[in-house]
């Protein structure tokens, strides 16, 4: 696609004005003062540890939505990524714990370990969808729920659990496996692994952008047939982005997990999965915008705390969560059918014809990837 | 693969093969498979001492359960065939559980579908604006709805439900519809049912679950199914919404207007899947309100169900009853009952891999075969099903069965497409 100043600068401002007009709203219905409440949440992240905690929030943010966004670049709706790294911190914690291994590699190992869970998980749904034709979404909707069952199952005392202060976990995580972080002093620490955030950001241009198997991937995306003309085996990369996208997701726990907490407990934070998606589809699947829909998700996380204040519910982040991704999948479809009235327009005065001309000058452009209808799944 | 447990009282759904001469008509193998699975529970009942699989109680929790996954699996009905994927049945859902809660406690059951249903259909509302008018894409728009039904619910607990019920997961409880038994049925086949005897007190037992303690909602829900099929099967607006999903272009140039149809097709869709959240909250015997999470996903399972059932409202029946029946099975008796139900599962296959050798289809006999001796060997080799892997067994049974179907199912052609007015080729 051609960047101009319109497919660039106009969606993300329109989607943030309709966003910002509908949580405004709901403020107004709520009885506060929405200048007041944005402004309170600002002023938050100066506030104590909250722009570190931003920073960690959006870290782990981000590993997961490029997991979904490789998924999405083939039109593969990976919804499962929820489920991926949850049993994957579950398993690589239970690994970690068990072994002794002198520091660094010790770490190393346990995010070897959850890279190939996440992957294992994910295999489940490739191989049913490449095998069997089953729709990933329903499959791996599945696969979330059952992850719950897997991770109470393996937490149980008889298993793997270990009981303290009344919840289950899977044992402390010896000194050889935490990893540092970067001090700010009173203001917090930032994870070390949340470096690997950035690592894999990287990767993930490298990966889509200059080489091979990205190009097929995207070209997978924007047309199965065509790519299947073009030599592509479809089978094989339906599996080999489901798991790359599982072996990313796995890893979404581990900068909490080793940087903080050094045990995986049952009342570990959910849900990761379906913000991941939300971001992915905020971010176009562009590393640089996921980065910034990553943060933008843990400001909005960690500034409704400050919500409380002034007396509104702090539930109405969730609200502005939704409304933003509407809006932001919206406006893209709205510039893009401009974008596409507007080159149909200019076809027709080369032509020298002021009728519209046909669909053949709609039909080659290429369209966002998440936007334009894909192929039936469900 | 095996025909054998695609689609078990799935009546007439599956196009037939083409060499295979069609002897009975549709209905009659969908009777044949409903006596078969209860001949099969019954055996397994016998067999293994297992009392619950049939009993009046577990068929009762079963039916309890399926009304919710049913009302979204005919909402995913209504939407899909029209051509609109909607996984945004899991965020209606919650919106109407919330409304239910909301006018149910302050003006009753009715009212309360009824809030219950306008809150699914603003649901509905929202993602065909977004599907149908902005063309984004459905899935996407799905997943969108869900986050927004399960925030917009938060919020408004914390606004609306906090200063009543001082919870603000929690809503003030809220009056249920009162239950109804066929009499003297309902007497009559507990008669039988005491007198144990193999077979017939089972069938009994299965009969009384479906006949005792029934609420209105479940009533018309139950309705809905053959009032959904007529309306979509056999009138002129069920024929144009459903070409609306199978070929837009070609409805749009006979003169349907293909966005009304979806419009009314994806609000419909809402509403169903509303009324299913108010069915979760208004029957007795479960939580007395409204509870944040308290939908648990069926929405999703609903889903599934409509795959299960290929597109099909008698499809869609069976998909929520097996759901259903699993998920009763396990509340009700925990994870030594989970087992006798791979041992009937067993004895449903071995009948299929005879019936299949009948037909001259060994592989498929063989397949079969090799799935019955399988099972039978976790059956055999496991006492008890963990209690927090059992929870799931719907989700597993879900997975398996599309594994084993999916590639028979007929989903409608345009499903999940974009269209455009008067941009057909």
């Amino acid at each position: 696609m051609k960047l101009n100043l319109r497919s660039v600068v106009l969606p993300p401002v329109l989607a943030i004005a309709f966003a910002a007009l509908l949580c405004g709203l709901a403020l107004l219905v709520s009885g506060a003062n929405p200048l007041t409440a944005f402004g309170t949440m600002v002023a938050e992240v100066g506030e104590g540890t909250a722009a570190v905690d931003i920073i960690n929030g959006g870290a782990t943010y981000y590993l997961i939505a490029l997991a979904v966004a490789i998924g999405f670049q083939m039109k593969l709706f990976n919804i499962g990524v929820e489920g991926q790294y949850r049993i994957a911190a579950v398993v690589a914690m239970i690994v970690g714990g068990a072994v002794t291994l002198p520091p660094g590699l010790h770490a190393l190992v346990i995010m070897l370990v959850a890279i190939v869970a996440g992957a294992l998980y994910a295999a489940i749904p490739a191989l049913l969808k490449a095998y069997r034709g089953v729709s990933e979404v329903i499959s791996t909707i599945m696969l979330n729920a059952i992850s719950l069952g897997i991770v109470a199952f393996l937490l149980k005392p008889e298993m793997f659990g270990v009981l303290r202060a009344n919840s289950l976990t899977t044992g402390e995580l010896p000194e050889s496996a935490h990893v540092p972080g970067i001090s700010f002093g009173a203001a917090g620490t930032v994870f070390g692994l949340g470096l690997l955030s950035v690592v894999a950001g990287v990767g993930y241009w490298v990966l889509m952008n200059r080489t091979r198997f990205g190009f097929e991937l995207r070209a997978s995306g924007e047309s199965a047939t065509a790519a299947t003309a073009g030599g592509v085996n479809a089978k094989r990369m339906i599996i080999a982005a489901m798991l790359l996208s599982g072996a990313v997701a796995g890893l979404t726990a581990l900068p909490e997990l080793l940087g903080r907490d050094h045990t995986f407990t049952q009342n570990f934070p959910q849900g990761y999965g379906f913000s991941g998606i939300a971001i992915a589809l905020l971010g176009r699947n562009h590393a640089g915008g996921i980065a910034f829909g990553a943060l933008l998700w843990a400001f909005l996380d960690r500034s409704a705390l400050a919500l409380d204040n002034i007396g509104v519910p702090k539930e109405i982040v969730t609200i502005m969560q939704g409304a933003i991704v509407l809006s932001v999948v919206v406006a893209y479809e709205i510039v893009r059918r401009m974008q596409l009235a507007a080159e149909q327009r200019k076809v027709g005065q080369q032509l020298g014809t002021t009728s519209p001309p046909d669909d053949a000058a709609a039909g080659g452009k290429d369209q966002p990837a998440a936007t334009s209808a894909g192929g039936g799944a469900a | 693969m095996t025909t054998v447990i695609s689609n078990p009282a799935d009546g007439g759904a599956v196009p037939p093969a083409p060499r295979q001469s069609r002897k009975l008509p549709g209905w009659s193998k969908g009777l044949i498979w409903v006596a078969a699975v209860i001949a099969a529970l019954s055996v397994a009942s016998y067999m293994t001492g297992v009392a619950q699989l049939t009993a009046t109680g577990t068929i009762q929790t079963a039916l309890v359960l399926a009304i919710p996954i049913l009302l979204a699996a005919l909402g995913g009905l209504w939407a899909e065939r029209a051509g609109v994927i909607n996984i945004g049945l899991e965020g209606m859902m919650i919106m109407g559980t919330w409304g239910a809660a909301w006018a149910g406690y302050q003006w009753g059951p009715w009212v309360a579908v009824l809030a219950a249903a306008a809150f699914g259909a603003i649901g509905g509302l929202v993602h065909a604006v977004a599907t149908v008018t902005f063309g984004v894409n459905h899935i996407v728009s799905g997943v969108a709805i869900n986050l927004l039904g399960a925030g917009l619910t938060k919020y408004l607990s914390t606004l609306l439900f906090q200063p009543v019920s001082n919870n603000p997961r929690e809503s003030p409880p809220v009056e249920k519809f009162d239950t109804y038994s066929m009499q003297p049925l309902s007497d009559w086949l507990a008669d039988l049912e005491n007198m144990q005897r193999v077979g017939l007190s089972d069938v009994a037992g299965v009969l009384r679950g479906l006949v005792t303690g029934i609420s209105p909602l479940t009533m018309l829900a139950l309705l809905l199914v053959p009032v959904s099929y007529l309306v979509l099967w056999r009138s002129r607006f069920g024929l144009r919404l459903r070409s609306c999903g199978e070929n837009p272009t070609a409805a749009e140039s006979l003169g349907v207007n293909v966005y009304l149809h979806k419009y009314f097709a994806v609000i419909i869709s809402g509403a169903l899947a509303g009324i299913g959240g108010a069915a979760l909250l208004l029957t007795p015997g479960v939580h007395p309100g409204y509870l944040e999470g308290q939908t648990g996903g069926r929405g999703y399972i609903g889903l599934a169900a409509m795959i299960f059932g290929n597109w099909r409202p008698t499809g869609l029946l069976g998909g929520s009853a097996l759901f259903g029946y699993a998920d009763g099975l396990q509340l009700r008796s925990g994870g030594s009952t989970v087992m006798a139900l791979f041992y009937a599962a067993v004895l449903v296959l071995f009948a299929g891999a005879v019936a299949l050798v009948f037909m001259r289809k060994y592989f498929a006999a063989g397949i079969t075969l090799l799935g019955a001796a399988v099972l039978y060997f976790i059956y055999w080799s496991v006492d008890e099903m963990p209690s927090q892997l059992s929870t799931y067994l719907p989700h597993m049974v879900t997975l398996v069965v599309l594994a084993v179907a999916a590639q028979r199912l007929r989903p409608p052609a345009a499903n999940g497409d974009e269209y455009r007015r008067g941009r057909g080729h």
